[in-house]
C-alpha cells in the first residue's frame, strides 16, 4: 500500500494527504545533507591524510549541526547594488527545481511522491528551474564573480542535459515506459534484470544490449556529474578563480539553501541514475521479508537499498573530487559536444536497431 | 480528485514554503547591523571597479542556441522512441534519417568551429623595425601574411 493511500485512510482528505506526502522527501534530504556535509569533510580529509572535523562530538559527528546553528545566526547581507528581487527569488527557485525532481523518484515500492507516466521527461523539464535560479543569483548579485559563475554554470548545465536526455531516450526505447516507478518495479530483485545488464528484455537482444547499456551508464554518470557542478566539472564555482561562483554574495540562511539544494541535487542525480540503470529500490538478491514471510519488511528493505545505492554514488562523486583535476572551459565544452553527444547518439541508434531486429 | 500532476505541484508549493520558513526563522534570530562597508559588492577586499555586468564570451550564446535546437529535437524523438517498434524496420529508418539530418547540422557547426572555445592565440613578437630603413620593408609584409594565415587556420 502506498503511503499516500495510508494518509487518505487517516484524514479522508486528498489535499492534506498530498501535502503530508510532499513532506516525506524533506525528512530524508535534510538529514542526508547534514550527513553528506560531514561525510564530504571526512572523505576529503582522509584522502589528504588529515583528520577533518574532530572537536564537536566524537570524531566531529555534530559538526554539521553546529554549522546549521551558525548559519541560522549569521547576518543576511544583501549588497546595496544588488537587484533585490532577483537576489531573493534565486535560492527559492534553485531549491524548488531540485525538490520537484524528488516528486517522481521512487523511494521504495510503498512511496513515490507523484506516480507520473511522464516521469523521466518531467525530471528533464523541472531541472530547468535550477538553471533559472542560478542565472538569477549571478545576475542579481551585481558581482563579477557571480555573473561569470552563473553564465558558466548555465552553459554547462544546458550542454550536459543533451547527453543525459539522449541516454534517457535509449532507455525509453528498451523499456517503452517513462514511468520511473514501473521502471524500478520491472527491474525486479534479480540483479541480471537491471537495465545495466540489458534490462528485462528477452532472448539474444538482452546479451546484445549489455555493452551499449554500460556505455550509456558511463555517459549518464559523467553528464549528471557535470549537471550538479561537481569536480572535475566545477568551473562555475572554481574556488581558485571565482571565489564561490554564483553564490559569492550570499550569506546566512540563503547561502544554506543553495548548499542544501546542491547536496539534494547530488543525491537526486545519483538516485535517478540508480533508478534507471541499477534497479532503483530493488535489492540485488531477493528480500529477507519474502523469505521470512513478513510482507511489511519488504518496503523498509527497499528503502535501505535505495539509500545505499544513492549514498554510494554520492561517495563516488566525493572520491572523484580528490582524484581528478578541474577541466578548462574549452575542454569542458569539447568533452560534451565532441565526445559525449556523438557517442550517445551512435549508442542510441545501435540500441534502436537492436530492439527492432 | 487530485491528479498525479497535482501531487507534483504540492511538492513545488511545499518547497517554496520550506525555503520561506527557513529564511523567516533565521530572520527572527539573526542580527541586522548593516554598514556601508558591509553592503558594498565583494571584490576580494578592493573597492568595486567598473560595472559588474560586463560583456561575456559570445560562445555562451552560441552554446545556448545549439542547445535549443537539440532540446526541440529531443521532444520530437521521445514519441518516436515509444512507438517505432510497432512499425518495424521502416519505423526505425524514419527516426534514423531524422537524427542523421540533425547531426549533419551539428557537424556543420563543428566544422565551422562554433564548438571550439576561443583560445588565446600566441602572437610571435615582431622584430623592432626602423621606418627609416626601406631596405627591410619586405620583412613586415611576410610577417603579417603569416599572421593572417594563422588566423584563418
Amino acid at each position: 500500500m502506498m503511503i499516500y493511500d495510508f494518509f487518505i485512510s487517516i484524514f479522508h482528505n486528498e489535499l492534506i494527504a498530498a501535502f503530508l506526502n510532499s513532506i516525506i522527501p524533506v525528512a530524508f534530504i535534510v538529514p542526508f545533507a547534514l550527513f553528506a556535509v560531514y561525510l564530504e569533510r571526512k572523505v576529503s580529509a582522509h584522502m589528504q591524510d588529515r583528520l577533518g572535523p574532530m572537536r564537536v562530538g566524537a570524531h566531529g559527528w555534530l559538526q554539521s549541526f553546529a554549522d546549521i546553528l551558525k548559519l541560522l545566526q549569521k547576518e543576511d547581507i544583501v549588497a546595496a547594488k544588488a537587484d533585490k528581487k532577483l537576489f531573493n527569488i534565486a535560492p527559492v527557485l534553485t531549491f524548488v527545481g531540485c525538490y520537484a525532481v524528488f516528486a517522481v523518484i521512487p523511494f521504495s515500492s510503498a512511496y513515490i511522491g507523484a506516480n507520473l507516466d511522464l516521469g523521466l521527461l518531467y525530471i528533464v523539464a523541472v531541472s530547468g528551474f535550477v538553471v533559472a535560479g542560478i542565472l538569477m543569483a549571478g545576475w542579481g548579485s551585481n558581482n563579477k564573480y557571480s555573473l561569470f559563475g552563473a553564465v558558466r554554470s548555465a552553459a554547462q548545465i544546458v550542454s550536459y542535459e543533451i547527453p543525459t536526455t539522449l541516454v534517457i531516450i535509449t532507455i525509453i526505447i528498451v523499456t517503452k515506459s517513462l514511468n520511473l516507478y514501473d521502471l524500478s518495479v520491472n527491474q525486479t530483485s534479480n540483479m541480471f534484470n537491471w537495465m545495466i545488464f540489458g534490462g528485462y528484455v528477452e532472448g539474444w537482444h538482452k546479451i546484445a544490449l549489455i555493452p551499449f547499456m554500460f556505455i550509456g551508464f558511463i555517459i549518464i554518470y559523467i553528464s549528471t556529474l557535470a549537471e550538479v557542478n561537481r569536480t572535475p566539472f566545477d568551473i562555475p564555482e572554481a574556488e581558485s578563480e571565482l571565489v564561490a561562483g554564483y553564490h559569492t554574495e550570499y550569506s546566512g540562511m540563503k547561502f544554506a539553501m543553495f548548499f542544501l539544494a546542491e547536496y539534494a541535487n547530488m543525491f537526486a542525480v545519483s538516485a535517478i541514475v540508480s533508478a534507471i540503470f541499477l534497479g532503483g529500490f530493488q535489492s540485488p538478491f531477493g528480500y529477507l521479508g519474502s523469505t521470512l514471510n513478513l510482507p511489511w519488511l519488504i518496503p523498509i528493505e527497499q528503502f535501505f537499498w535505495f539509500a545505499s545505492k544513492g549514498i554510494f554514488f554520492v561517495f563516488v562523486q566525493m572520491w572523484l573530487r580528490w582524484t581528478l583535476p578541474r577541466l578548462r572551459v574549452d575542454q569542458l565544452m569539447a568533452m560534451c559536444w565532441k565526445y559525449l553527444i556523438p557517442i550517445a547518439v551512435v549508442n542510441l541508434l545501435i540500441v534502436a536497431l537492436i530492439m527492432v531486429l | 480528485m487530485l491528479t498525479e500532476f497535482g501531487k507534483a505541484f504540492t511538492f513545488i508549493l511545499f518547497a517554496i514554503i520550506f525555503v520561506a520558513a527557513g529564511i523567516l526563522t533565521a530572520k527572527l534570530i539573526r542580527p541586522a547591523r548593516p554598514t556601508k562597508e558591509k553592503l558594498s559588492t565583494y571584490e576580494c577586499g578592493e573597492n568595486p571597479e567598473g560595472a559588474p555586468w560586463v560583456k561575456f564570451n559570445i560562445r555562451f550564446y552560441v552554446v545556448a542556441l545549439i542547445f535549443l535546437i537539440f532540446d526541440v529535437e529531443i521532444v520530437l524523438i521521445v514519441p518516436w522512441a515509444m512507438v517505432y517498434q510497432s512499425y518495424g524496420i521502416g519505423g526505425f529508418f524514419v527516426g534514423f534519417i531524422f537524427i542523421i539530418l540533425l547531426f549533419l547540422g551539428m557537424f556543420y557547426e563543428w566544422r565551422k568551429g562554433d564548438l571550439d572555445w576561443v583560445r588565446p592565440r600566441i602572437v610571435p613578437p615582431r622584430p623592432m623595425l626602423k621606418k627609416a630603413a626601406p631596405v627591410q620593408s619586405d620583412l613586415p609584409e611576410t610577417n603579417t601574411l603569416s599572421l593572417e594565415q594563422s588566423n584563418q587556420g
